[in-house]
């Protein structure tokens, strides 16, 4: 079957925000990631914001339950999901109460009306019915019977009411498809797929999408549809990937450019299990995935994999970076190479396990006790989670150093659109094992030392077990130079820990120079923004936004947050005023503040999402007004 | 690349025929007298006598006096940390197969801190041998009581006596899974390499229990089984399809009781053919349970030997295995079309 439509009236717009808002059982999750998937089709620029309760089933129709997913689409390049919603669409009571006040004033809000019964206006919190009282006033409201619609599309194909209802995403589904003009043959394609093993399922899901399709057709209430026309991409071709997704990916290929086998020792934990999840299914890549029966085992087996010559790579997120202190010093301190994966939450403690935080900058760079320096790399973007996992096992391997490697909440489960890398191009990863001794004593006897370095790198040379002739003891006891053998001479303490430096330091000469995005040339700009990991987007959306305005706006952003990059100080030096936003209480800025004693000023968010284009451009204006008022 | 296993360069065979092949440069540090030296020549001997190569040996200790262990062996080495020897070592021994994997661990180190490690290592039943030196204390942190040391204990931490009920390694072990388990002490040479050969034979995880004497912070725990002139009277030797019996003239055995238990029973009082026959090779482990009971400790007529030995799935052998049996299903994994996976489209 088609779906055919007749030319009504259709607006063209430039961009749009959706929310898809309900039970945490009702597959909001399933029906964004769908319209992102047939929107990125057209192909219009997204950016999405999942966001879900940490209960599985959190008790149905109250707030807390509430399940939803933001999705910005537009005919040009965006940054961020978008501040305030155009359309929400509300399946309960609880979703309408919990996002009505996001939405634009004068948005469109869809709402399952069959859902506001008593009993679930209760739940929700309101006393009367905020569809007739007034509440809703301000926006443009449908009320659309969706339970009822999608249990009469059901019923002739015999499937049992209380399954038919679970349909009722696939009709508010198949509505926004036909309000947007989205392709359908894509969505009904995937059903076919998706569901193929249960056929009543498959059938009332379809039925279901194309009654909201045809609803939208059909019911003479919508005034219009809306077209946003494809964006303008860089040729290529193109996935929309979220952000797990490729850092599982980048790992993979990471793997082959060294030419070491993958091994994945992980807990899960989250949101950092999909990449387990990812990895357990690409065996025939020869990937090994370990569910450890704790952090620390997860930690331990990675650690205990590189050392046998594989690529050991460990995934958690904030708690288990407490757990796995002890290993990933131990890493450091013997110089194997190790990666581990923090997929930043909110915390401390437990704190909000599905909420975003960028709160465990200084605990990596610092967590550990002695003095333990451990390379860091964050990832700024879902797309970008393949390359940061690339440059963390870079350095790891090359420098035979654990690297942590930052994502967070944010990045992890929203997605983009992501032009494929040419595989081929990228530069292959030398773990250059030694196969012949490399020291030879005053008797002429040859063996191996382990703590013999390259002169420039200061990274070791490293033999793996199973080589002839270079068996050799290594520990978490302070070692010699060179040899390796257990040294507890206090000099050679302080010359080990002054090598182990050095060889971070060195890491910043492989690093690319910063570049300064200034439209006024280096030092240009009246004020300079300097963001790390997921705030890139809605930074680059704010300085965006004040450079309209006529504003001299200078960005910097960081992927390498130790060392950092080796012109940064050269950088920061030449602005009067710099902000450094941030998802935590100023992290990044203590770290400059501290090694550039330059007068930054922390703008701090932490309350679970990521920062709103918005919200950068005041802080911006803020920061102007303020250097001027100092200077006048 | 495509089986998914690192191997280093290959060389011509390195002929090891003696002790000294498999003794580091590294001065041994252990206090004199301590029960560790005899377990460390032992080692050394039966690697030589088993044409074992040393390229191909990884001992992974924790933290405690018997973890400095790897230092003194010619082999590859890791000292790790306290606890974590048996997750290092899954790590390597999953992604090796090519290797002897040993774990050198203590009661403090196995049992406590890393107690986690020890028995999911032993479920998942990992190529690895883990020995643990039973001293029933402290060493390393200078005399408190372990969680092997026995209610009452008086130590520095418990100087009125320790509340703690201690673990017993053999049951503890049984209990998580172990296809082999055995117990051994430092006295005996002999008998610790034959059963260190057969740890070493065993495919899967392998446990082995050494009661080692710390003649520092708990001289002579061990002395009614070690003893000369006690030993007969508490050593049970356990031996495969042999009936169980121990006394200076084999007066005494193990037989089951009308109860169903198994007792402490004087031949002449039962009859030889009541005696209870050793059987490793029994799938249930409930019998190995039982024997492991007869003794609260080592004050007690204690069996010593092989409790456990079974075949069962080796679990780096059945990762590799299943991978090359996804491999045989889908391919070799390609790049290319792992990144297009999720759908793609093309802008000119």
């Amino acid at each position: 079957m088609t779906l055919t439509t007749t030319a009504k009236n259709v607006k063209e717009v430039d961009q749009v925000v959706v929310r898809f808002a309900g039970d945490s059982g009702d597959g909001m999750q399933l029906t964004g990631s769908r319209f992102t998937a047939v929107t990125s089709l057209v192909p219009n620029d997204t950016a999405t914001l999942p966001d879900y309760p940490a209960e599985i089933r959190a008790p149905a129709g109250t707030l807390a339950g509430v399940s939803s997913f933001q999705l910005h689409f537009s005919d040009h390049d965006i940054l961020t999901p978008g501040d305030k919603p155009d359309v929400l669409v509300a399946m309960n009571p609880a979703a309408l109460k919990a996002h009505l006040s996001m939405v634009k004033s004068g948005g469109i809000i869809l709402v399952n009306s069959d859902s506001f019964d008593e009993r679930s206006l209760g739940k929700a919190g309101y006393s009367s019915n905020p569809l007739d009282d007034g509440t809703v006033k301000p926006y443009r409201v449908y009320e659309i019977p969706m339970t009822k619609l999608t249990l009469e599309a059901c019923k002739s194909a015999g499937v049992k009411p209380r399954d038919a209802e679970r349909s009722k995403n696939f009709f508010a589904l198949g509505l926004l498809s036909w309000m947007y003009t989205r392709p359908v043959q894509p969505t009904i394609d995937w059903i076919e797929e998706r569901f193929a093993t249960n056929e009543m399922v498959k059938e009332a899901n379809l039925r279901s999408y194309k009654a909201g399709y045809n609803f939208g057709e059909t019911a003479e209430i919508f005034e219009a549809r809306y077209e946003v026309a494809p964006s303008r991409f860089e040729s290529g071709t193109y996935t929309n990937v979220p952000g797990n997704t490729a850092l599982a990916w980048g790992l993979v290929v990471a793997s082959r450019l060294a030419k070491m086998p993958l091994f994945l020792g992980s807990y899960p934990i989250t949101p950092a299990s999909d990449i387990l999840h990812e990895l357990a299914k690409l065996k025939n890549f020869g990937v090994r995935t370990f569910q450890a029966e704790d952090e620390i085992a997860g930690a331990g087996s990675a650690l205990g994999a590189a050392y046998g010559g594989c690529l050991g790579v460990t995934t958690t997120s904030g708690p288990g970076i407490d757990l796995k202190a002890e290993t990933i010093g131990l890493a450091a301190h013997l110089e194997l190479p190790m990666v581990i994966v923090d997929i930043q939450r909110v915390g401390p403690s437990t704190g909000i396990p599905t909420k975003t935080e960028q709160a465990d900058l200084l605990a990596v760079v610092y967590g550990r006790h002695g003095e333990s320096p451990v390379p860091v790399v964050a990832a700024m973007s879902p797309g970008h989670a393949f390359d940061a996992a690339i440059e963390a096992c870079r350095i790891a391997i090359e420098y035979r150093t654990p690297v942590y490697l930052l994502s967070d909440g944010y990045v992890a489960n929203s997605s983009e659109p992501w032009r494929l890398p040419d595989l081929d191009a990228l530069p292959a990863i030398d773990p250059h094992f030694l196969d012949t001794p490399n020291h030879v004593d005053d008797q002429g006897n040859t063996s191996y030392w382990p703590y013999v370095r390259d002169p420039d790198t200061f990274a070791r040379q490293w033999a793996i077990p199973g080589t002839p002739g270079l068996e050799h003891r290594m520990g978490g006891l302070e070692h010699a130079d060179g040899s390796g053998n257990v040294a507890y001479d206090t000099l050679n303490h302080e010359k080990m820990t002054q090598l182990r430096q050095a060889k971070l330091d060195a890491i910043s000469k492989s690093i690319p120079l910063l570049a300064v995005d200034d439209p006024d040339g280096l030092g240009g700009a009246e004020v300079l923004t300097v963001s790390w990991g997921s705030t890139y987007p809605a930074v680059l959306a704010g300085v965006r936004r004040t450079r309209k305005r006529g504003l001299k706006v200078a960005m910097v952003h960081l992927v390498h947050l130790n060392p950092f990059p080796s012109n940064l100080g050269e950088i920061l030096g030449r602005y009067r005023k710099i902000i450094v936003p941030e998802i935590n209480m100023g992290q990044l800025w203590t770290l400059i503040r501290a090694r550039y004693l330059v007068d930054a000023e922390s703008i701090s968010k932490v309350q679970g999402i990521p920062f709103k284009a918005a919200e950068i451009e005041s802080a911006i204006l803020d920061a102007l007004d303020k250097g001027r008022a100092a200077r006048s | 690349m495509s089986d998914g296993v690192a191997t280093a360069v290959s060389r011509p065979d390195t002929p090891i025929s003696t002790r000294k092949d498999w003794v580091s440069d590294q001065e041994v540090r252990w206090c004199p007298g301590c029960g560790d030296f005899t377990i460390l020549a032992a080692m050394q001997t039966l690697l030589a006598e088993l044409g074992a190569r040393r390229e191909s040996t990884v001992f992974v200790s924790g933290i405690g006096c018997s973890s400095r262990f790897p230092y003194y062996m010619n082999t590859y080495g890791i000292h790790s940390i306290h606890g974590r020897a048996p997750a290092f070592a899954t790590g390597l021994a999953v992604t090796r197969p090519d290797l002897d994997v040993w774990v050198i661990t203590g009661d403090g180190d196995a049992l406590s801190i890393g107690g986690n490690h020890l028995i999911h290592a032993l479920r998942r039943n990992v190529n690895i041998n883990i020995i643990l030196f039973n001293n029933q204390i402290y060493g390393l942190t200078k005399g408190q009581f372990s969680p092997t040391s026995e209610v009452g204990k008086v130590t520095k931490s418990t100087p009125y006596g320790s509340l703690d009920i201690p673990f017993n390694p053999v049951s503890l072990a049984l209990g998580a899974e172990a296809t082999f388990v055995a117990r051994t002490h430092d006295m005996d040479r002999k008998h610790m390499m034959e059963v260190l050969r057969q740890a070493y034979d065993h495919r899967g995880a392998s446990f082995v229990e050494i009661y080692q004497n710390c003649n520092v912070y708990n001289d002579g725990a061990f002395n009614d089984i070690t003893s000369k002139d006690r030993r007969a009277d508490y050593l049970i030797p356990l031996v495969h399809g042999e009936p169980i019996r121990y006394g200076k003239d084999g007066e005494f055995g193990v037989s089951r009781g009308e109860d169903g238990m198994l007792h402490l029973v004087k031949v002449a009082d039962v009859g030889e053919d009541a005696l209870l026959i050793h059987d490793m090779s029994l799938d249930n482990p409930s019998q190995a349970f039982e024997l492991s009971r007869l003794a609260r400790g080592p004050h007690e007529p204690t069996p010593i030997g092989v409790f456990r030995s079974v075949d069962c799935p080796e679990y780096g052998y059945e990762v590799t295995r299943q991978l090359a049996e996804v491999e045989s299903q889908k391919g070799i994994g390609d790049l290319a079309a792992l990144l297009r996976s999720s759908g793609t489209w093309v802008v000119e």
